[in-house]
Parts: C-alpha cells; sequence; structure tokens
C-alpha cells in the first residue's frame, strides 16, 4: 500500500507543478517527464534484468520516427502515431533482442551500440524522408488529438504527465510482479534462474521488448509534444543519457530514473549557464557516479534507511 | 520397473580428459542412489549431463522412456529434474522468500507465499524469511539452496554433495529430510561422506575415470574388491 501511496503522492506533486512553476520551467518539467520515461524503460533492461545496454537511442528514435514518419508523410493525427511509436520501439526492441540477446555482458554492451550506430547512418542515409540531422517539425495536424494542440503549454505538461504517470505505476506494478522478480533473478543469478526452469532468453527478450515499449513512447511523445523529429536523437548520447539518469537516480529503483533525470538536467542547465563544455558536466558525473555511489540517490537511500523502496 | 532417467552409452570429452567415458546408468523410481568416487572422477560433469547442464559428445539420456538428451536445462527442470549446485548458488542479494518463491512460482503462481513459508518450514529455515540470503550462515545457504530444489516439486532431485560444510547435527536432520523425500520424489546424491552414503542409499553407482567402476546395493558396494582398491581402501 505504502508503495502506491508514495507513487501516487509524487504524481501529484508534479500535477501541482504546473500552477507553481513558470511556463519555461514547466516546459522543461514536461520534458523531463519524457525523458524520465524513456530512463524508466532504460531501468527495466538495465536496473532489474541486468541488461546493459549501449543501444537505447535506437529505441527512442525507433518510436520518434514511428510516430513522426506516419505523421509526415501521410498526415497520421496525434493518436495514432503516438500508439505507433509505441509499437515501433517494441518491435525494433524485440529484433534487436532476437539479435543482440545472443551475447553477454561486454559484448552485448558492443553488439547493441553497433546496432545503434547503424541506426543512426540508416537516418541518415535516408535524409531525403527523414530529415537526417536537421530533422523536421510536425504539422500542427499531427501535434492535435481532439482539438486540442498538444504542442501548446498547458496539453503538453498533462499530457507528459500523463504519459509519465502511467508508465510509472505500470513499472511499479511489473517489478512488484512474478515477472518483476524472474527479470531480477537474471540480474542476479542467471545459472540458477535457468535451473529453476525459467529460460534466460525469453525472459531478457521480455525485459528488452518492455523496455522498448517504454523508449518507443517517449520518442513519439518527444515528437508530438515538442513537434520535432530528428536523428540527433539516434546518436549515442542518447544512449548514454538514460544510463546516466538511472545510475543517478539508483538503478533498479522504480522513482530512480525520474530522480536522475531531473537531477541531470538542472545539472546540465546551471552548467550551460557557465560554461560551452556541458558535456564534460555529464561525463564528470558518470565517474564520480561510478567512484562514489554505484548504487545512485535512491539505491544508497533504500539500501541504508528505507529497505521497503522499491 | 521402468527406470525414470536412463543414459546409454554417454560421453563427454574434453580434449584428453575423459570426464565421462560411455556411461551407462539406470535410475529407478524412487530410489535414494548414491554417486560416488574419487576426486575428478566425472561425478559432477555426469548430473551436469543429465541435468542439462553441459551437453554430451555422445550417448543419449531417456526421462521416462523420451529423449531428452538435447533438451536445454531449464526445460528438464520443468519436466521435473531438479538440481542444486556443490558451489552454492543462491540470489546472495534477493531475500531468503524470495530465493524460494523463484522456485515455487516456477511451478505455477497459486497460493505462492504459503507454499514458499512451507517450503522454508521443511528445511527449518522458517522466520528467516525476509533476511538477505547472504547475511545466512554457511549451512543455511546450504539449506536455502535444496529448499529451491524441493520447492520445484521435482520427480528427480540431484543433490551435489549436500552436506559438504554442514554440521554434525545438521547432516542428522539432513539425512531425514532426504529420507522424508522419497519415494514420491526419486535422490540421485552425490556425496564424500561415506557415512551418509552407506546410511541413505538404496544403491550405490561408483565411477573412477569417467567410467562406471560398479553399482549395486551399499553391502555389495563394501564387498567389491575392485571398488576396495580403486577408492574403499584408500
Amino acid at each position: 500500500m505504502k508503495h502506491w501511496t508514495l507513487h501516487l503522492a509524487l504524481i501529484a506533486v508534479l500535477f501541482s507543478a504546473q500552477y507553481w512553476l513558470s511556463p519555461y520551467h514547466a516546459t522543461n518539467l514536461a520534458r523531463i517527464m519524457v525523458l524520465a520515461v524513456f530512463a524508466m524503460g532504460y531501468n527495466l533492461a538495465f536496473g532489474y534484468t541486468g541488461l546493459l545496454s549501449l543501444g537505447h537511442a535506437l529505441l527512442l528514435s525507433a518510436g520518434m520516427y514511428a510516430a513522426g514518419l506516419p505523421a509526415q508523410l501521410w498526415g497520421w493525427s496525434a493518436g495514432p502515431a503516438f500508439i505507433a511509436g509505441i509499437v515501433g520501439g517494441g518491435l525494433v526492441a524485440a529484433t534487436l533482442g532476437l539479435l543482440a540477446l545472443r551475447t553477454a555482458g561486454v559484448s552485448f554492451m558492443i553488439v547493441t551500440l553497433m546496432f545503434a550506430q547503424a541506426g543512426y547512418l540508416t537516418l541518415l542515409y535516408f535524409a531525403p524522408v527523414t530529415g537526417g540531422d536537421d530533422g523536421f517539425a510536425l504539422a500542427p495536424a499531427s501535434r492535435t488529438l481532439m482539438g486540442i494542440d498538444l504542442s501548446t503549454d498547458t496539453p503538453r505538461f498533462l499530457t507528459a504527465l500523463a504519459i509519465f504517470a502511467t508508465g510509472l505505476l505500470l513499472s511499479l506494478a511489473l517489478v512488484r510482479s512474478f515477472f518483476g522478480r524472474t527479470m531480477v533473478a537474471m540480474r542476479e543469478n542467471e545459472e540458477r534462474s535457468r535451473m529453476l526452469g525459467y529460460n534466460p532468453f525469453t525472459v531478457k527478450l521480455a525485459a528488452l521488448t518492455l523496455s522498448g515499449l517504454y523508449a518507443g513512447a517517449a520518442g513519439a511523445a518527444y515528437a508530438i509534444l515538442f513537434g520535432y523529429v530528428g536523428a540527433s536523437f539516434a546518436t549515442i548520447q542518447y544512449s548514454i543519457l538514460p544510463m546516466l539518469y538511472v545510475l543517478m537516480g539508483g538503478a533498479g529503483t522504480t522513482l530512480g530514473p525520474f530522480l536522475g533525470a531531473l537531477v541531470m538536467f538542472a545539472l546540465i542547465e546551471a552548467a550551460t549557464g557557465l560554461t560551452t563544455a556541458h558535456q564534460f558536466i555529464v561525463g564528470a558525473a558518470l565517474v564520480v557516479l561510478v567512484l562514489f555511489a554505484p548504487k545512485g540517490v535512491l539505491g544508497t537511500i533504500r539500501e541504508r534507511w528505507v529497505r521497503w523502496l522499491p | 520397473m521402468a527406470a525414470l532417467i536412463e543414459s546409454r552409452d554417454l560421453t563427454l570429452h574434453f580434449g584428453g580428459l575423459k570426464a565421462v567415458d560411455g556411461v551407462d546408468f539406470t535410475l529407478n523410481p524412487g530410489e535414494i542412489h548414491a554417486l560416488i568416487g574419487p576426486n575428478g572422477a566425472g561425478k559432477t560433469t555426469f548430473v551436469s549431463l543429465l541435468s542439462g547442464r553441459r551437453l554430451p559428445q555422445s550417448g543419449t539420456i531417456l526421462l521416462a522412456g523420451e529423449d531428452i538428451t538435447r533438451l536445454p536445462a531449464h526445460a528438464r527442470v520443468r519436466k521435473g529434474i531438479a538440481y542444486t549446485f556443490q558451489i552454492t548458488s543462491i540470489f546472495p542479494r534477493l531475500s531468503v522468500f524470495d530465493n524460494v518463491a523463484l522456485a515455487v512460482q516456477s511451478r505455477g503462481s497459486r497460493d505462492l507465499a504459503s507454499r514458499t513459508r512451507a517450503a522454508l518450514a521443511r528445511l527449518g529455515l522458517h522466520g528467516l524469511e525476509e533476511q538477505e540470503a547472504q547475511t545466512l550462515s554457511y549451512g543455511h545457504q546450504r539449506l536455502l539452496e535444496v529448499a529451491m530444489g524441493l520447492a520445484l516439486d521435482p520427480k528427480l532431485l540431484i543433490l551435489d554433495e549436500p552436506t559438504q560444510g554442514l554440521a554434525a547435527s545438521e547432516v542428522d536432520g539432513f539425512k531425514a529430510l532426504v529420507r522424508s523425500l522419497v519415494p514420491q520424489t526419486t535422490v540421485l546424491l552425490i556425496e564424500h561422506n561415506m557415512e551418509v552414503v552407506m546410511d541413505l542409499a538404496t544403491r550405490i553407482t561408483v565411477l573412477t575415470f569417467g567410467r562406471v567402476l560398479a553399482t549395486g546395493t551399499p553391502a555389495e558396494i563394501r564387498a567389491n574388491p575392485a571398488v576396495q582398491e580403486a577408492y574403499l581402501g584408500a
């Protein structure tokens, strides 16, 4: 019960934020919530199942283009485009998993990185359709749901919150389910799990596909709410960022991805005011985290004080 | 009586090392069968072939008449072959409850909590549910390992040196537990403690250099000159 109360309380606080944040910060928070959905997906694969992927930019951009291209080419509206994005992310993740899950550990990192780079180069190669690095803006009709333009301030904020809240509560339900326990078992001791009758390949494939559905939803939401689709979201940077968010907030905690996204976003925002080398801040944060707080903020809190934190 | 598990001419060589070399072996339903032999005789490799952790180079394995030689390990577990590891293999960072619940839910999710508690109580681990498994004593970790195997409700339970590291008092309790499993469960036991073997086993198979040296009742094995020379006489 207290798990659900805690998560609903966070959602309530975020809902209230639209009344006390400036429009500029509210837009940033909407962006953070969308990125947090991406990070929650990454967390299901990495934090819970132990799949260290360096290719999640592929899944984010799969969702973004699966939503954006039909919108651009055939004038799909926001609803169908969003669903297409989720499905796109899931399908690409399942395909990636069928190939990459034949490997594990460092090989899995390299293979996923390679596929993500191939995906990025493919987007560049088909620049006349995809817009390449410049991308394209989504037509207003494709940003509209039931007559409301989702890329205006309040609808954008509420839509981002709705997607975030759904993703958060689903991930809470998932990690507390039988399948959630099986995912963690894969992370903790794959050989033992196998000898308890679980097929590691199918469990990991399912986890990676779920992760892809989240990434796809985030990519599609980004396209619709911010009206932009571009290959820059397929770069390695967007594979590193969710890992960083998850490590910062706490891998294998349900609230860690959001907290990590929030803190990193604020950190980069602050650094951008001081220096043009804000990528350096990202790198430095990663090094500091790995060295001094490998469990992240919530992972450390769970270990020391709040044992029940999901 | 139809064999529960049967191997025919089972072979696995690692380069020049003949770890398992043409083993014919039959396990009858309901028996406690001990597998003994000197270190390096191929006991663990042999049961790895039965459980599917390794695949043989040649030979066949039949489970109740069905050929399972190429079946992956997790599918064999689902068919009722449970294996407990020689080197304790638990989920160290998960709670004792979750460790056993993972085994229980693999057989079906009904009444998960009560079935898990029952499996823990059977090994005397009740009251430790919320503890992190890695904080248990070594003896308790061994028992947890066995609890996970038992919770799978197997037809065949393979125990790889289960009493290693147990205190003398715990060994007695363990023997009583194994006896209580048969005849519903068939037990294949790798064990170095001869007292436990002679006490528990209904039949014994002796392996040396990857081959079967002898099979028989404890009395027959004790009286066998070849066994005495190779193993017991030492």
